[in-house]
């Protein structure tokens, strides 16, 4: 039966169905309702959970680390600078090959302090070892977070599921939650084959040097790569079981026949199915990629799903400093490798929570490829009126702004409302 | 019959905005629509503008944007009016809920106002100046976007840990917003 829920509560439904053993957290914003939901559950003797609240975010990592060890199946959700407070402890868990799952509700990385969403925090993350997923709905939030037990204690190793601040976690949509009975059936109780056990002493992250380290680093590269087809597995059973299935590794919306395609990632991918609809419906070719597994990297397979279109338009909410788009970049290098020689404009938007509304990407679509014959025309880039967007891919506000005056102009046959008297005032900020 | 509304509301940490937004989209819900709601608000709570969403579908709604063309703004607070944008990109012809005696913009002809003491109409209910639920009654009577049933439903699940007599004064507080409504109407008439 679907419920109306707040994403959040949603997740820590879906949590309680996975019959966590150990919670533990530190509060901090985007990330609150779950933690506060699970605490409410173990409070009312619904999850019978030990739930500790930690004096830090390194407090919380370390306590589920230890946790797992323990042979217990633990939880944990932060964001932003909690989750970059967790860094060494999250490196450890993935070393230590662990299967912590965590939620990361995505929030912007300060300075400057930002609670609203994009995804910086947890592709600071990127190389720590976890698998990572990026959600497009509270639904696949719920639906991932019960496969992301099965996939981390199958393959021994941490999973985190990433999920837009606000735009997901605070968001109330209709979300089907599994019965009991059938997430048991789907995942097993944990049984960690590695538990750290007084009677049976053995050593956990023992120190490894020069001889052996680059072969443990190696065997963590081979365990994530070989998750791949681990992670499809699970979503196909997944599928089998409650009816639904989200992509194992990525989504493709529309590709077929496509030749314009948008790879994305997150909540941000819901409007770009809708633009994508809207402009085929006005006959051009434009599809959208949904990268839902971003470690492991899929390079493979995303190459295998764009073989057949003609350029390509990155849109993501995170950057690295001094270099660009991540996921653009990672692209490349998968296309590269391949074969593949379409060009790859990389856009970054969305940044500390600004909305990357359908206007602005439909905008995307139309300044970076907008030319009916199929050539990438310079000149559109150059509409977009800063050199930055060419270098760096990056929105500015000046876009974003001009867009959404552009809406309102359409809208009114002017710019905005403004009432004369006596309330100009009012609305000055919205003419 | 195809149907897509969109809900912009406006108020202050701690008037009840976010809850608002929500008992819409979960009458919405009850009703049978596909339905979203989810706020924005900063750091600060207390006090400080807050504005939440509210989108009413009769097909699956995947976008997770903020609204920005309304067809309806709900002002929780007038003094809001001061310094906010709040009627940006609302519809012609769209509609305004305001919590606020007089209409402050008599003259235009763009939009729909309805004005109503709400604080002092929810105060009679919850024992404090809260406008949020009176609003709604007067929103759901005026709109007829949601049933007052299952607006009523949508109080009593979201306030279930809250106690029976919570949920009664608020749905004594909708009720006024909708009386509100229709004592209007019959005046007109």
């Amino acid at each position: 039966m679907k419920q109306l829920l707040e994403g959040s509560q949603a997740v820590a439904e879906a949590v309680r169905l996975c019959r966590p053993q150990v919670v533990a957290a530190y509060p901090i914003t985007l990330q609150t309702h779950i933690i506060e939901g699970l605490a409410q559950q173990v409070a009312n003797g619904e999850l019978a959970a030990e739930f500790i609240n930690a004096e830090s975010e390194f407090g919380a990592a370390s306590i589920v680390l230890g946790a797992v060890a323990g042979g217990a199946r633990a939880f944990t959700a932060t964001a932003s600078q909690g989750l970059l407070l967790m860094t060494e402890v999250l490196y450890n868990i993935a070393g230590l090959r662990l299967p912590v799952v965590m939620v990361c509700a995505n929030r912007a990385v300060g300075a400057p302090i930002n609670i609203f969403s994009d995804h910086q925090d947890s592709m600071a993350l990127r190389d720590a070892g976890w698998i990572q997923f990026y959600v497009e709905s509270n639904q696949e939030a719920v639906d991932t977070l019960i496969q992301a037990y099965r996939i981390a204690e199958a393959c021994e190793l941490p999973v985190m599921v990433c999920m837009d601040g606000f735009f997901l976690t605070h968001t109330f949509e209709s979300v089907e939650l599994p019965t009991q009975a059938a997430v048991d059936d789907f995942l097993p109780p944990f049984h960690f084959a590695r538990t750290l056990d007084p009677a049976n002493p053995m050593t956990l992250g023992g120190g490894s040097e020069a001889d052996n380290y680059q072969e443990y680093r190696s065997a963590k590269q081979a365990a994530v790569e070989d998750a791949q087809p681990v992670i499809e597995a699970f979503d196909a059973e997944f599928d089998d079981r409650f009816g639904r299935a989200h992509g194992g590794l990525l989504q493709a919306y529309r590709l077929h026949g496509a030749e314009t395609a948008l790879l994305g990632m997150g909540s941000l991918m819901g409007a770009v199915r809708d633009v994508v609809d809207k402009l085929r419906d006005r006959g051009q070719a434009v599809g959208a990629l949904r990268l839902r597994c971003f470690r492991p990297f899929p390079a493979q397979a995303l190459a295998r799903y764009l073989s057949g279109v003609q350029r390509i338009i990155v849109l993501e909410k995170a950057i690295s400093i001094g270099a660009g788009g991540i996921l653009a970049s990672e692209l490349r290098a998968a296309l590269h490798q391949a074969g593949m020689m379409m060009p790859v404009e990389s856009v970054i938007g969305g940044l500390g929570g600004r909305d990357l509304t359908p206007q602005v990407i439909e905008s995307v679509f139309h300044h970076l490829f907008g030319s009916k014959t199929g050539a990438v025309e310079l000149r559109h880039l150059q509409a977009l009126a800063d050199a930055r967007i060419r270098r760096y891919g990056l929105l500015d506000a000046d876009t974003q702004w001009d867009t959404a005056r552009a809406m309102q102009g359409m809208r009114h046959g002017r710019g905005g409302y403004a009432p004369s008297k006596p309330t100009s005032e009012m609305v000055k900020n919205g003419t | 019959m195809s149907v897509f509304h969109e809900i912009r509301f406006h108020g202050r940490g701690g008037q009840g905005t976010v809850s608002a937004a929500a008992l819409m989209a979960l009458a919405a819900f009850e009703d049978g629509f596909e339905s979203q709601a989810f706020p924005k608000f900063g750091s600060e709570r207390r006090g400080a503008p807050v504005e939440a969403y509210v989108r009413i579908s009769s097909t699956m709604i995947r976008a997770h944007n903020q609204v920005y063309a309304p067809d309806a703004v709900v002002i929780q607070d007038a003094g809001l009016l001061r310094s906010e944008a709040l009627l940006r990109g609302l519809k012609r012809g769209g509609l305004i809920i305001l919590n606020g005696e007089q209409n402050p913009d008599s003259e235009s002809r763009d939009f729909r106002w309805i004005c109503l003491p709400a604080s002092q109409l929810g105060e009679r209910h919850l024992g404090r100046s809260l406008p949020n639920t009176v609003l709604l009654g007067a929103l759901a009577a005026s709109t007829e976007w949601v049933s007052l049933g299952a607006l009523e439903q949508a109080v009593t699940k979201l306030l279930a840990s809250k106690g029976e007599t919570l949920i009664k004064a608020n749905i004594a507080a909708l009720r006024e917003g909708v009386g509100f409504i229709t004592q209007a109407e019959e005046v007109v008439a």
